[in-house]
């Protein structure tokens, strides 16, 4: 902001996140080199980039819709994931396949379902009463579980082959994702988009009279992010169905190297987010080769610890 | 504007009423701040000036009169646009996320930036001189959450400063503060009144600042009554013992005159 340059921190993070794309097209089957058959070119190209770049997308959306969440609650352990806004759009897209309702697109499903999530967590969180994150937190986890019950149910009345069904939509996985290509420029001019109302967002962070005092109007300005990170999340669900923490994780860890800034945030987590799920999901499909992880397992083993820690840190400040 | 703009009241309220909690604090309040004025609103804990100086900025609901700032509706102006005319320091600043000082005072420029700008080295200045102003300046790279109590206090008001806005609104800006710093910060706020011919509204906690860096007082008695005049007529140890509803003694020496709480016999 002053003067600072974040450009050098952001090429690194391109590096990262190219490297970690290249990584993911080597790596198969726990074994690593550069394809030298038609069949290992096939498997690349047809196989592994569409998937890649499937993850590459939901981490960057993820990490987006985590950091937009963080500043509404003006609280690091904000998630899609955690206040069960990913399980609304899950169980809203998975209702709408159920009842063949095919003829809405499913990112509208998961757009809606995200949106009743939010206002749940989010209105009923925030209470009468003063401000109180464990109030908000605890909302989300409990309805967190409640979608995550529906979507259970939902399953088990529905056709048997629902096992990779159970993990897509309570874990998150990549394995069966496909995205066109039009997503990765879809997901660069989102960010672009939102650094350029990254100034409101500092001055949003700092609370609901302060940013009044300085010229934004918070109620509308709230319902925007509202609206946007619904549909962040709901674009991630539709892809990769409910991967979780990494809303968590990408923001905690870009504000500890480019500071709180959200000119300098926002691209930071946008990219690190793609760069994570990534990585995060090459290991999942290697780790236990031929075994396969649905990568909201890898996910969560590593969100888990840090909410926790997280959550001890900002209990301790009081 | 007309050339004589310095006689009109820069912010102005009629018929304000305010309530906590569905019981009326202040009613029908009449007042207009204008160009060299520092009004301080006095009165007991909980009588409702944080509440007034709330209402006055327009962050905070009213039950009648209106607030206008610069002649025009503040219920009709966009939130911006008041920004650029009217500041306030809150009582608490919380910080959730971790910013330089200078980033946060920095965050004061924002009503005065394009909303797609970036801050010019003007703006850069504009906060460094705030931080400055405050004595914050060695710190202006330390992080907002490492500061103490009182160097928070002072960042906020830097942020205030550095929004430079006409109309300011304060409420105990002396909190946690030192006396030498509450002495410092008064001074510095006094200067732009006079040199600058801005205006301020404070609310204070201690009578004998009201003497010295205030032009005119606002008392609120808590039930909606409250009187205003000038600060050498209202402040009087007959008026303010009736005010806080112990016995004050004006104590006076060559220099100036200030109160004391008249301690032990009295109110067994």
């Amino acid at each position: 902001m002053t003067g600072k340059s974040a450009l050098p921190v952001l090429s690194v993070l391109v590096a990262v996140l190219f490297g970690s794309l290249a990584l993911a097209l080597a790596l198969g089957n726990g074994s690593f080199g550069w394809p030298d058959s038609a069949v290992d070119w096939q498997i690349v190209l047809e196989i592994r980039l569409p998937r890649a770049l499937a993850a590459l997308a939901t981490g960057s959306l993820l990490a987006l819709a985590g950091t937009l969440m963080q500043v509404l609650l003006r609280n690091p352990l904000a998630d899609p994931y955690v206040l069960g806004v990913s399980g609304g759009a899950a169980a809203f897209s998975l209702a709408g396949m159920l009842l063949a309702l095919a003829i809405l697109p499913i990112e509208l499903l998961a757009f809606a379902g995200a949106l009743v999530s939010s206002v749940i967590v989010f209105v009923l969180g925030q209470g009468s009463g003063p401000w109180s994150t464990a109030r908000m937190l605890l909302t989300g986890v409990v309805v967190a579980a409640g979608w995550g019950a529906l979507i259970s149910l939902m399953l088990a009345l529905g056709d048997d082959q629902s096992l990779r069904g159970m993990l897509f939509w309570l874990m998150g996985d990549l394995s069966y994702a496909r995205i066109s290509g039009w997503w990765l420029p879809g997901v660069a001019a989102i960010t672009v988009l939102l650094m350029l109302r990254a100034r409101s967002l500092n001055i949003l962070a700092a609370g609901e009279t302060q940013a009044a005092l300085l010229g934004e109007d918070p109620r509308r300005r709230y319902t925007e992010i509202y609206v946007v990170a619904s549909a962040l999340t709901a674009l991630a669900v539709s892809i990769a169905g409910t991967v979780g923490f990494v809303g968590l994780i990408v923001p905690h860890l870009m504000r500890l190297v480019v500071g709180a800034d959200h000119r300098r945030l926002l691209p930071a987590a946008a990219l690190f987010g793609g760069a994570f799920l990534v990585l995060a999901d090459t290991l999942a499909r290697n780790l236990f080769s031929p075994r396969q992880l649905p990568v909201g397992v890898l996910t969560a083993l590593i969100g888990v610890p840090l909410f926790l820690l997280l959550l001890n840190r900002t209990g301790n400040r009081k | 504007m007309i050339e004589s703009s310095t006689h009109e009241p820069i912010l102005e309220c009629r018929d304000l009423c305010v309530s906590i909690g569905g019981q009326r604090v202040v009613d029908s309040l009449d007042l207009e701040v204008s160009a060299g004025q520092s009004i301080g609103i006095l009165g007991p804990n909980g009588v409702g000036k944080t509440t007034l100086l709330l209402a006055l900025a327009g962050v905070r609901g009213k039950d009648a009169g209106t607030v206008s700032l610069d002649g025009r509706d503040m219920a009709r102006l966009p939130r911006r646009e008041i920004a650029r005319g009217l500041g306030m320091l809150t009582q608490n600043t919380r910080f959730a996320f971790d910013a330089s000082a200078l980033e946060v005072a920095l965050s004061g420029r924002h009503p005065h930036i394009g909303t797609l700008g970036r801050e010019s080295a003007a703006d850069i200045d504009t906060a460094r001189k705030a931080l400055e102003d405050v004595g914050l300046d060695a710190l202006a790279e330390r992080s907002c959450r490492e500061l103490s109590g009182g160097e928070q206090r002072r960042l906020a008001l830097a942020t205030v400063l550095a929004q430079d806005p006409a109309v300011m609104l304060l409420d105990e800006p002396t909190n946690h503060l030192d006396p030498a710093r509450q002495v410092a910060i008064l001074d510095r706020l006094w200067l732009r009144v006079h040199r600058q011919r801005r205006c301020q509204v404070i609310a204070l906690h201690d009578v004998n600042l009201a003497t010295c860096y205030c032009t005119d007082v606002l008392m609120l008695f808590g039930d909606g009554r409250w009187e205003y005049g000038p600060t050498s007529g209202m402040l009087t140890a007959e008026r303010l013992s009736r005010l806080f509803e112990c016995e004050i003694r004006a104590i006076s020496d060559q220099r100036q005159t200030v109160f004391a709480v008249a301690g032990g016999a009295g109110n067994a």
